[in-house]
């Protein structure tokens, strides 16, 4: 990209055509065409590689000693599929995966666009108005520290056993990384952007929309990545307050049963829900942030 | 439009004082300046004069600390429309396309959206950046976005244009290239422009009248008019003259010592 950015940088260049067509052209002549399949297969064979090998050390080390503790893969993969799709073992567990899935879901991204939907406007305001960073800043400075987990008694208290608590945890968990990133975007804005805005007939309260929010979007959105990530890890947390679903439940559920294989699913339904959402909010991102030089 | 015998601008004994940490430094002494209608004003000399502080009173982004600085008469309040600032690091938009910070200032001021198309779509083309209309501030070159930072005022109907040193960082053939473009311009549209600069060749090259500040404090020393004709010839003997005139001028100033 940065040599596409080069050559639409000289003045002479001008007549050239749109500036990414250009080094792609130039360098790609020749015999690329059967290589490039292998060039496009070797990202994800390397990604591979990792997860292959852990899974053939944890075949051996578990397949075949009817003592291990830690369920070999094969029988974790029949317990997927009996909870996703049932018919196979029958029991408790059989077919309520998407039961689960959307229970736990929904607290994420519900307790995630609640705290989006408090700490943009909040952070944007403690960022620009040194009121309000006054009359807020220490507070929230004080309360940073104390870890979502210690919050669990108090919120049981206060939201009852259920999903009320575990809403709430979710939503603390994802609050702090968006407000500390918002306000740190809105403090990095070049105060000349302030001036230019200014100069053009933009001042006041309009420049929250058209100078402030735009400008720290890059932050924002790194500190939206980050409060989705966090919104996952608490949701287990969340859902050991006694409520009957959710994928935090069902991991507490099955370790008092001693059902590991079990366990083992609802991890790995977390893992690739958390990796999909954050893949999601990232393309997302890359839309918006189609600018920046460090981003699109 | 306005009365001919009312300056654009009128800076009227101005001076400028920070203080910063118990200390105080005094930008500018007594300043006194006019500027008619259609006139271009280079503001001349050594860092530490207090030119672009003069700008940024003109600006309205710093109020003097006694004085006053008008337009039209009228007392500068703040920032205005009516006075573009062209700055020497473009203070473009990173999130807007060409096309879109051009059409800021209109758009700012509620102009309905085919207007502030249209206008866009004109002072594009005036600059010559039809191609790259959609193009971001990171992927253009200096000479590119400085157009571009032109533009954004001229689309916003400024009467008067305040540049801050704006090809200082520009490479010499870029720089010579955008003061014709901006020569033509301001012929063409009767612009006043009030232009900061410590390059000699360039104020002589570009002013009407050149405003010349020396340092501590920073005050308006001589105001020479340049009535060469235009387009001025950098290497006739004319030229030459005001140049080593207004050379010795500049080095018989002492830059204040480093803070």
């Amino acid at each position: 990209m940065s040599a596409a950015i080069e050559g639409a940088m000289r003045p002479a260049d001008i007549s050239a055509p749109s500036p990414d067509s250009l080094p792609a052209q130039t360098k790609a002549a020749w015999p690329a065409a059967p290589f490039r399949v292998l060039d496009r297969l070797r990202g994800p064979a390397l990604a591979l590689v990792v997860p292959l090998a852990i899974l053939a050390f944890w075949h051996f080390a578990t397949a075949g000693r009817p003592y291990s503790l830690v369920p070999p893969p094969a029988e974790v993969w029949l317990a997927l599929r009996d909870m996703a799709f049932g018919g196979i073992n029958d029991d408790a567990f059989s077919a309520t995966l998407w039961t689960h899935l959307w229970a736990s879901l929904s607290r994420v991204y519900g307790g995630f666009a609640l705290a989006a939907a408090a700490a943009l406007p909040l952070g944007l305001m403690i960022g620009r108005v040194p009121v309000v960073r006054a009359l807020l800043d220490p507070v929230l400075q004080i309360l940073r520290p104390i870890p979502v987990t210690a919050w669990l008694p108090l919120a049981m208290i206060l939201f009852g056993l259920g999903a009320g608590s575990a809403f709430f945890l979710v939503f603390l968990g994802a609050f702090y990384p968006i407000l500390i990133n918002t306000v740190f975007g809105v403090r990095s804005v070049e105060p000349r952007l302030f001036e230019a805005a200014a100069m053009l007939g933009c001042t006041g309260p309009a420049q929250f929309v058209r100078v402030v929010l735009p400008a720290a979007l890059p932050s924002i959105f790194t500190g939206l990545r980050l409060g989705l990530g966090f919104a996952w890890v608490v949701i287990v947390v969340g859902e050991m307050t006694g409520v009957q679903t959710g994928l935090g439940a069902v991991i507490m559920e099955a370790r008092q049963l001693s059902r590991t294989e079990i366990v083992i699913c609802g991890m790995g339904v977390i893992g690739v829900a958390g990796f999909v959402s954050d893949w999601v909010v990232m393309r997302i991102g890359r839309r918006l942030l189609s600018w920046s030089p460090s981003h699109g | 439009m306005a009365e001919p015998t009312i300056p654009i601008l009128t800076i009227r004994d101005v001076s400028k004082i920070y203080t910063a940490q118990g200390r105080r430094t005094e930008a500018l002494r007594g300043a006194g300046l006019t500027v008619q209608r259609g006139e271009f004003v280079c503001l001349l000399g050594a860092s530490g004069c207090g030119k672009s502080t003069l700008l940024r009173i003109a600006a309205g982004f710093e109020a003097p600390s006694s004085g006053e600085a008008l337009m039209w008469g009228k007392p500068i309040a703040g920032p205005a429309p009516s006075r573009g600032m062209v700055f020497q690091d473009y203070g473009l938009f990173p999130w807007l396309s060409v096309h879109d910070n051009i059409g800021f200032g209109p758009k700012s001021r509620g102009r309905p959206a085919a207007e502030v198309r249209d206008t866009a779509r004109r002072y594009i083309d005036l600059v010559g950046l039809g191609r790259f209309a959609e193009a971001y501030p990171h992927q253009l070159s200096g000479g590119m976005k400085q157009r571009v930072a032109i533009a954004r005022v001229l689309a916003n109907e400024a009467e008067m244009v305040l540049m801050d040193e704006p090809f200082g960082a520009l490479d010499a053939m870029t720089r010579e290239r955008l003061q014709d473009e901006l020569l033509d311009l301001w012929a063409r549209t009767g612009l006043t422009v009030l232009f900061v600069t410590h390059a000699i060749e360039e104020a002589i090259f570009l002013a009407d009248r050149i405003v010349m500040m020396s340092p501590g404090p920073g005050r308006i020393e001589t105001v020479h008019t340049v009535d060469l004709p235009r387009r001025r010839d950098v290497s006739s003997p004319a030229f030459n003259d005001l140049r080593r005139m207004l050379s010795a001028q500049l080095h018989s100033h002492h830059a204040p010592k480093a803070a």
